[in-house]
């Protein structure tokens, strides 16, 4: 029997992309009746779906953050390497190294397999199981950075300018700019791992999801709330760090800390503009998302002859792959990191998907 | 210490919003770097590095050796900067070379000393070495223009913040040591004699004057002043002697090869504190436009310096003959300026005339009626006062004019830079005049990017959105359908501009969302305001 062309089994519907022979959607927009999510951010884990399948982790995330009742009228956990058969479909999960639970979902129905990877990245990160490649004859991916000017520098490294930061300026509050689910924990753990052992201070907005980390076994040292100044006018946190949602130091909130220095963690800090016109101090590259050498190089250890493209800047990411003979369809999915006009603020405040 | 260490320097510059804390950065370099490259770091930020032998065109060249052309276009179009888009996308070899990265001395003396078709292949060597942050310091240091908000000035006070020095006294060797001020550090840390400039022309910081407001001129005890114009051109000081010439601004940037026919001038030995302006036949004062098309020049045709000749106005004399004056009163520096002045008789130059006056008042009407071409207002300087380095209060006095206002209609905006590099914050604005065809047509007569509040800037950036007609680039036109009320220091007649007339300063006053379009002034009302020519 020859092998099905994947473009006959999965389609782009306006809901997102939808698999036929296993009737499902993956990371579809709200109210899908059957979901595979990859990973609990808000661009992919959407609420009120009929049935959700996810990693135990992932399922916890979306619950935790969609309250009880709207992460799934049902929900079933898939740990990774397990495979298991949806309609006429072998569906299973592997680790996208994107943040806790997150999954690509790989998918094989007569003799065809296609990988969905949801978001992914290559860089170490102690907070998740690293990213696997899968061989397939279809790769869905994002391309956030795809241009050859993101390359992301070693984690490490960038965690070592915020502690000379920190020896610099010790009268001064740092605040750090990131994502409540992922981008945090994982932030805290190298801060760790780099010996910082003083209480980190976390926004309330940071909390829930530190303690949903901790409970499945990733241990996040001693984190405390930002406490209030005791007298008025008065400030707290003088050489200390504070992790707070992006965009926080904007926030009267911000106004308790001491002269907070404001960094900002993401790959997009990477361009100077984007980091000036936020009026960041202390740009942070970190990002959970692939670098453009990453994302060519698990292009080419996934083999595929074949590689279609969520979101991002697609057009940069085809006319490489044309270039290495392979063929690269822009997918144009809605509801992803929404793309820049170039010239609109920056979206590090709202999508989470996009750092 | 490498080139890696003086990138994250430039790095925490830019981006570090607060002078403190620029300072704070400056200072640990001093104290934890080596010699030289302290030094050098510190010639590069105060702008006293040049390459001949390293242009923008040697690295766009290089990086389209190595990058496909399709994918720099876009990256460039998407950073903006062609300089950090090649510093991104410089392709790392598989395994980085097994060599340290270069010293920051190590690249200067390669590049002053390296034969020009040598260098893009030691530039591609080094940057083989570098990470991203390194290769923009790099490429950014032979091409010049840092830009990371840090003047020389900024570098200066932070030298002298750190060894416990005023920064006068820094400012009086500094010009006389070379990078990479090796004799400068050792006498800030104690190790060697304070350098002595000898007679090498150096620049002292000058003497301001504060803003004269209604509060000051009540307690105002005229009789102790001195009155003189103020000049709308350029504060600079012009130091001569056996050691060479310089002219210097009043920052301390050295503008000698601007302005060759002012070095040519200054057959003296003596420093002199005075307004460089164009003057025309006979000492008229051509408007700050013409002055503007001189500066920031690095070399000056012959066209240019027939058209646009600079003179200088002097007002005070700090040194003469080597002798020190500056702890003199005014009133006897006038009196030596005077006498020098009518012994030398300099080309180019003349003196700023002293005002006689009897009260304030007098002095007020006098400053309201003055609208001659290069008068910006009055001076008034305490007769018995000593030339004080910075902005003493009380000594002198700046007495603008009254701003001039009209209301204009907003044409076009056009996105920012840096910070505003999202934002349409530079507005051109029209005035009516009639189209020939018994209708009315707007025609600009300015740009302005200053004035308004930042609220004021986030609803007209979303005004501007909203009523965009066409775009080209950066620039939108709008609908023209808002007033602004423009403020300005003066109207100058222009043969550049389509309406005939230049605005000096002009800055958003209000935002004038309430009147109608139709209703805002005609050009014939600004033509109303020109100045005179010379009085």
């Amino acid at each position: 029997m020859p092998t099905p062309h994947p473009e006959s089994w999965i389609r782009v519907t306006p809901q997102g992309l939808y698999c036929e022979p296993g009737d499902f959607f993956i990371d579809p927009m709200a109210g899908a009746p059957r979901a595979i999510v990859s990973h609990g951010h808000s661009d992919h884990a959407r609420p009120d779906h009929g049935a959700v399948l996810a990693t135990p982790e992932t399922l916890a995330i979306m619950t935790a953050r969609l309250g009880e009742g709207r992460a799934g009228r049902s929900q079933q956990a898939l740990g990774y390497h397990q495979p298991l058969t949806v309609g006429e479909v072998r569906v299973t999960l592997v680790p996208a190294g994107h943040v806790l639970g997150s999954a690509q979902v790989v998918l094989e129905w007569q003799n065809s397999r296609i990988v969905v990877s949801g978001d992914y990245k290559r860089q170490p990160d102690p907070t998740c199981a690293p990213f696997e490649p899968v061989p397939c004859d279809v790769f869905v991916t994002e391309a956030t950075f795809a241009l050859p000017v993101f390359r992301h520098p070693p984690a490490g490294q960038e965690i070592r300018r915020l502690l000379d930061s920190l020896a610099l300026f010790p009268e001064r509050a740092h605040l750090v700019g990131c994502y409540a689910l992922g981008k945090c924990q994982r932030l805290i753990a190298l801060l760790r791992a780099a010996g910082w052992q003083r209480p980190i201070y976390l926004h309330g907005a940071q909390q829930s999801m530190c303690a949903l980390y901790e409970r499945f076994g990733i241990p996040l040292g001693e984190l405390l709330p930002v406490p209030r100044p005791e007298k008025r006018g008065a400030t707290v946190l003088a050489g200390e760090l504070v992790l707070a949602p992006p965009s926080a130091e904007a926030n009267p909130w911000a106004r308790r800390l001491a002269d907070p220095v404001t960094a900002v963690a993401s790959g997009w800090m990477r361009v100077r503009q984007r980091a000036k016109a936020r009026g960041v101090e202390l740009p942070l590259i970190v990002s959970d998302h692939v670098d453009w050498d990453d994302l060519l190089a698990s292009i080419a250890e996934v083999g595929a002859p074949e590689v279609w493209v969520t979101h991002g800047r697609e057009e940069a990411l085809i006319h490489a792959l044309a270039g290495r003979g392979v063929r690269g369809r822009a997918l144009h999915l809605l509801g992803r990191e929404e793309e820049e006009s170039g010239e609109a603020a920056l979206d590090l405040a709202g999508e989470e998907g996009a750092a | 210490m490498s080139l890696p260490a003086f990138a994250e320097l430039l790095e925490r510059l830019l981006f570090t919003p607060g002078r403190n804390a620029k300072l704070a950065l400056l200072k640990r370099w001093f104290a934890t770097q080596p010699d030289p490259d302290r030094g050098v770091a510190l010639a590069a930020i105060a702008g006293e590095l040049r390459f001949s032998t390293a242009k923008p065109s040697l690295v766009r060249d290089l990086v389209a050796t190595r990058v496909d052309p399709v994918l720099l276009a876009w990256s460039h179009d998407y950073v903006g900067d062609l300089a950090e888009t090649v510093a991104l996308i410089w392709p790392e070899p598989p395994a980085r070379p097994n060599r340290p990265p270069p010293d920051l001395s190590e690249v200067v003396e390669t590049l002053e000393l390296l034969p020009k078709s040598e260098v893009p292949a030691r530039m591609a060597e080094w940057l083989d070495v570098l990470d991203a942050g390194g290769r923009l310091a790099l490429i950014k240091l032979v091409t010049g223009g840092l830009r990371v908000g840090a003047s020389a000035r900024l570098a200066r006070q932070a030298l002298a913040d750190w060894a416990g020095q005023p920064v006068e006294e820094v400012e009086e060797v500094w010009h006389g040591v070379p990078p990479p001020y090796l004799p400068l550090f050792r006498w800030l840390e104690g190790k060697g004699p304070r350098p002595d400039p000898r007679d090498a022309p150096v620049f002292r910081s000058p003497m301001l004057a504060q803003p004269l407001e209604a509060p000051d001129i009540a307690a105002l005890d005229h009789a102790a002043f001195r009155a003189e114009w103020k000049w709308d051109g350029v504060r600079v000081q012009a130091a001569a002697g056996p050691g060479g010439r310089r002219l210097w601004s009043r920052t301390g940037e050295d503008m000698s090869g601007a302005f060759p026919e002012i070095l040519e001038a200054m057959d003296f030995h003596a420093v002199v504190d005075g307004e460089l302006l164009v003057m025309r036949e006979g000492g008229a004062v051509a408007p700050f436009a013409d002055l503007q098309q001189r500066l920031n020049r690095k070399v000056v045709g012959p066209k240019m310096l027939k058209d646009h000749p600079a003179g200088l106005r002097l007002y005070d004399l700090l040194f003469e003959n080597g002798e020190d004056l500056r702890a003199l009163p005014f009133d006897t520096r006038r009196e030596r300026l005077e006498g020098w002045f009518a012994r030398t008789r300099p080309e180019r130059m003349d003196l700023s005339p002293q005002i006689a006056f009897v009260s304030l008042d007098q002095l007020g009407a006098l400053r309201d009626g003055a609208r001659a071409a290069g008068i910006e207002g009055l001076m008034l300087k305490r007769g018995d006062a000593p030339y004080v380095a910075g902005r003493p209060k009380g000594l002198w006095w700046k007495w603008k004019r009254a701003p001039l206002s009209i209301d204009a209609v907003l044409m076009y905006a056009q996105r920012g830079h840096g910070k505003r590099s999202s934002t349409y914050s530079d507005y051109t604005f029209g005035l009516w005049r009639p189209d020939g065809q018994g209708g009315e047509e707007l025609v600009p007569v300015g740009k302005a990017y200053s004035g308004y509040t930042d609220q004021e800037l986030v609803w007209l950036d979303r005004w501007i959105r909203n009523h965009t007609l066409s775009r080209f680039g950066p620039v939108r036109e709008v609908e023209k359908a808002l007033v602004l009320e423009i403020v300005f220091d003066a109207a100058q007649r222009s043969a550049r501009h389509k309406s005939g007339v230049a605005l000096r300063f002009p800055r958003i006053a209000r935002l004038r969302a309430d009147k109608p379009a139709a209703e805002a002034d005609r050009l014939e009302s600004l033509m109303a305001m020109l100045e005179k020519g010379r009085e």
